[in-house]
């Protein structure tokens, strides 16, 4: 015991004595006027920046002051963590302030063109001076293409990760697993370069007298590569969750393990299932990058996944960005925001059904 | 019961069932279904030649569905390469060294190296800027922030790593330029002698916006990720903490960071994959110029990702070519990155499985 | 040392859930005090009152004395963390830090008082472990993580951590209840040998135990479930198992109740 309070002198391990001095609040409040004071006195009198500088500076003097100060009356330990509280909260405020803006600068500008025209109309013989034109052309592509990438993914992610659940063992399914997150981390652009080789130069020449095509199906395979592995992790998670005592009840039954798992396990892990894929939709629907590459973006209404570029939302707010007529910006913010609605819908509906779901609780 | 035919039917679907199993799972011991070996003689012919074919069928499905996942990999790498080549070939420079890109000129000229450094440099500045804040963010919301706050605000975050990359760049673009602008002149004005803020303008579009966007757009992500291993702490270690006579933020280094730190590398990698592969938010923001130079305020920058999005539409056969190669080396840096952060969470888990 | 506690009026509170009604006892110093009760009777809310770890819960609260060597550990100017190195908490359940070795278990608390030479670290783990029994038993592992030791080796590294920054009084919470019969024993080992040196204070659901290691027991009891825990009878050990004078203690004693 003694020990410890002979070789080092300043280190009191059980204080004899519990009672401490605490910071007062008006003592803080000084500490926090005076580097505001200072901040802005040193900011304007010397004239070297604006108010956001001045901040900064009280900011920096805040936490130094406040470790001073408690330091003194409180002692070392509890001045680090009030620095630290400080600091943490800080942080909050300076990541709410552009996060806070995106969100404001959706709403006050995406509204704007927030109308029936917009929803109607596609970019069709729209030009440079018109103000008119909309993005039905953009949400039909986007719905269809997301709509395939689905139908493709959900089945092979689901059945993939029943393997990797259910059936996989030893090295292959290991190798399986592996890869799945490596695909977990390929960027966008590359599943984009990937379905651009593979199919619209190589493939979709067969089907159109030796021309490569761009299609909206085409941008649907390369959102199929990038749902997929997000798919099958969030099925295995879920899968994995399903009590072993229900499996091993089929088992005794008599159940076949293939009846066993379509009705026993997927039942109870559906609702995660779902919301998995739910998140994997969302995500897939805002992708630009791979659409640009493979489905080529279109003016027109064009139905048709399977023939002739389609446009997409995603796609028409990043050429709508890019275009100089002084109409575009509206139609790209309103664009987004229709965009954004889409997905925070579906991520929104998929955490309400996680939330209700008994096997994560 | 009995008949030959139909059982010597059955021997035949139940024959490749069996081999199926040996063939997938050998030395996996007993599985499930062997539980339904059927009895010699006895049993419904019919009902077991369904059940069998079944069995295997939808065996033989799953499999099908988990090796897709390596033949898209593989087909990937394959694909990619054979489009890259053909370009590399007709590159008359070297393609990892040469730093700007004219391939669709009559003597294609590109290489990756001012992408390359471009892609990283934004990246390493966007993760600098973003992860301290994304935790201070996590332990806010995960230990500081009163429940009725904490719960909602947590929400917002999850929702605002959901929002597409192409209306942050939007936003960068519209909004984030000016203000970025304004502060990259008064860096200049003030610390032109560090390398970082010289030059005489004009500034915006510069890697200093680019980054920013990339940071504001990954924080949410590893904001998200954060805070659910950081509420994932074990409530006894943190009172064993606390009884030790901890303060707060010494339970939190002692209790929270140390269990949460896998979690967060994993975060932190995840965010860094994002940030390397970003391509809408960059080709918005930065100034698309193939230099390499220290400087982050001057209009400039540029990444392989943006850059496949801006050169795409003017890009014959060679410069399709050349951006798939380039495409190559983004994902071969990404594919580094993900193995290296499984290399550090698989190196941690000594520590946590026991604890488990 | 040792240092006396003494509780007078104690109330504890979850939310509007009022969890112990005036408990008021006082305990000596360098004795063991033994807290018994059926479940939910409040006797884990008062052990977690003696060192303010009850307020880490949320929304609880808590009205009344509670002194040690006379001073109010609730007085507004009173420091928390010194109150909880001066009183010392064996959980339940062991809960080493599963990413700390054994080595840096034993001293996570003296790292957090500011402790950083190596020499006074290493002399300080190894008499904590021996105290707790433990060093021989991990003095070639020490820098093995702490989580994977057995239960009862793990639980007596928590005693250890515990005395580790020489508190003056020790709570346990059922130190015992996750472990075998022979872990047991080797941690009630433990509880007499740190008597020389710490107020202990156990809550245990196992009669024979209390029996066994305590000075003093004191009874808990509510009269319902949703009513307060109260304390109904305290007083030496071989009395409240020889001859209680409250009817109820009898009753639970004699295995009548609970």
């Amino acid at each position: 015991m003694s020990l410890l309070n002979q070789t080092d002198a300043d280190v009191v391990m059980t204080p004899q004595n519990i009672r401490t001095k605490k910071l007062p609040v008006a003592v803080n409040l000084l500490v926090a006027v005076v580097a505001l004071g200072i901040g802005f006195a040193l900011t304007y009198g010397a004239s070297i920046g604006t108010w956001v500088l001045a901040v900064v500076i009280a900011l920096i003097l805040y936490l130094v002051g406040i470790a001073v100060v408690a330091g003194r009356i409180e002692g070392r330990r509890a001045a680090r963590n009030r620095m630290w509280q400080a600091l943490i909260y800080a942080a909050c405020v300076l990541a709410i302030i552009p996060l806070a803006s995106v969100v404001w600068t959706l709403i006050s500008k995406g509204a704007s063109r927030l109308d029936a025209n917009f929803f109607n109309t596609s970019m069709n013989n729209i030009s440079a001076r018109d103000p008119n034109g909309g993005a039905y052309h953009a949400i039909i592509g986007t719905l269809e293409q997301v709509g395939i990438a689905a139908l493709l993914a959900i089945p092979l992610g689901v059945l993939g990760a029943i393997y990797l659940v259910e059936y996989g063992k030893g090295k292959f399914a290991n190798t399986v697993r592996f890869f799945v997150d490596v695909m977990t981390g390929i960027p966008s652009i590359v599943a984009g370069l990937f379905v651009l080789s593979f199919w619209v130069l190589i493939v979709s020449p067969w089907f159109n007298d030796g021309e490569p095509r761009f299609s909206g199906f085409a941008a649907s395979l390369a959102l199929t590569v990038l749902m997929l592995p997000t798919i099958v992790r969030s099925t295995e998670e879920m899968l994995r969750l399903v009590p072993g005592p229900l499996r091993e009840g089929a088992y005794a039954l008599g159940v076949p393990q293939w009846k066993t798992i379509t009705k026993v396990v997927l039942p109870t892990a559906l609702p995660g299932i779902v919301t998995g894929v739910m998140l994997a939709i969302a995500r897939a629907a805002g992708e630009t990058a791979p659409v640009l590459l493979v489905a080529g973006g279109a003016a027109a209404i064009n139905f048709d996944p399977f023939n002739g570029n389609q446009q997409s939302l995603s796609l028409f707010v990043y050429q709508q960005a890019g275009d100089a007529s002084r109409y575009a910006p509206a139609r790209a913010w309103t664009a987004a925001l229709t965009l954004v609605a889409i997905v925070l819908i579906l991520t929104i509906a998929a955490k309400m059904l996680a939330r209700r779901n008994k096997l994560t609780r | 019961m009995g008949d030959y035919p139909s059982r010597s039917d059955n021997a035949f679907a139940g024959g490749t069932g069996v081999t199926g199993r040996h063939a997938r799972s050998a030395g996996t011991g007993v599985s499930p279904s062997s539980y339904q070996e059927p009895p010699i003689g006895g049993g419904g012919a019919l009902p077991q030649k369904a059940r069998f074919s079944m069995e295997s069928g939808f065996r033989g499905l799953s499999v099908a569905a988990g090796a897709m996942v390596l033949v898209i990999i593989v087909a990937i790498a394959v694909f990619l390469i054979s489009k890259a080549i053909p370009a590399i070939n007709a590159d008359h420079e070297n393609f990892l060294t040469f730093k700007t890109w004219f391939p669709n000129d009559a003597q294609p000229r590109f290489g990756i190296l001012a992408l390359g450094f471009g892609t990283v440099l934004t990246s390493v500045i966007a993760l600098i800027m973003a992860v301290p804040v994304a935790l201070g963010i996590a332990l806010f919301l995960s230990h500081y922030a009163p429940k009725r706050l904490a719960t909602p605000l947590g929400f917002a975050i999850d929702l605002l790593a959901a929002v597409p990359s192409v209306v942050f760049g939007l936003w960068g673009r519209d909004v984030f330029l000016e203000p970025v602008r304004e502060f990259s002149g008064w860096l200049n004005h003030y610390f032109s002698w560090i390398p970082l803020f010289g030059g005489d303008g004009p500034f915006g579009r510069s890697i200093l916006l680019g980054s920013i966007v990339l940071a504001i757009m990954v924080l949410p992500i590893v904001t998200s990720l954060s805070r659910e291993v950081f509420q994932q702490t074990p409530g006894m270690n943190e009172e064993a903490a606390l009884a030790l006579g901890a303060t707060k933020w010494e339970m939190i280094r002692t209790s929270v960071l140390p269990y949460g730190k896998p979690g967060v590398i994993a975060a932190v990698m995840l965010g860094l994959g994002r940030a390397l592969g970003e391509t809408i938010a960059l080709a918005l923001t930065l100034g698309a110029v193939f230099s390499i130079s220290p400087n982050i305020i001057q209009n400039g920058g540029n990444s392989i990702a943006a850059n496949i999005a801006n050169a795409f539409g003017e890009a014959n056969a060679t410069g399709r070519g050349a951006l798939i190669a380039s495409g190559l080396v983004l994902f071969a840096i990404t594919l580094v990155v993900n193995i290296a952060a499984r290399a550090i969470i698989h190196r941690r888990r000594e520590f946590r499985d026991s604890a488990a | 040392m040792a240092k006396r506690i003494e509780a007078s009026n104690v109330t504890s509170y979850y939310g509007s859930f009022k969890a112990i009604d005036g408990i008021s006892m006082t305990v000596e110093p360098k004795s063991i005090t033994a807290l018994i009760g059926p479940s939910g009777c409040g006797k884990s809310t008062f052990l977690r009152s003696i060192n303010r770890m009850h307020e880490v819960l949320p929304n609880a609260r808590i009205e009344g004395r509670l002194t040690i060597d006379d001073q109010n550990i609730y007085d507004p100017d009173v420091d928390v963390t010194a109150v909880r190195r001066m009183i010392g908490m064996v959980f339940q359940r062991p809960n080493p830090f599963p990413t700390m070795s054994i080595y840096d278990n034993a001293v996570a608390g003296l790292r957090l008082n500011g402790v950083k030479k190596k020499s006074v670290l290493d002399d300080a783990a190894e008499s904590a472990l021996k105290s707790a029994n433990l060093w021989e038993e991990v003095k070639d592992r020490l820098n093995r993580p702490g989580a994977g030791l057995s239960g009862g080796q793990q639980q007596r590294l928590c005693i250890a951590r515990t005395i580790a920054v020489e508190p003056q009084v020790v709570l346990m919470d059922e130190p015992c209840s996750a472990l075998d019969p022979i872990s047991t024993l080797a941690i009630e080992d433990l509880m007499f040998k740190l008597k020389d040196r710490f107020t202990i204070i156990i809550v245990t659901h196992n009669m024979q135990q209390a029996a066994r290691v305590s000075d003093k027991t004191g009874f808990f009891s509510i009269d319902k479930t949703g009513e307060p825990g109260r304390l109904i009878e305290y007083d030496d050990t071989q009395k409240i198992f020889s001859n209680p004078v409250e009817k109820k203690t009898e009753d639970y004693i004699t295995g009548r109740f609970g």
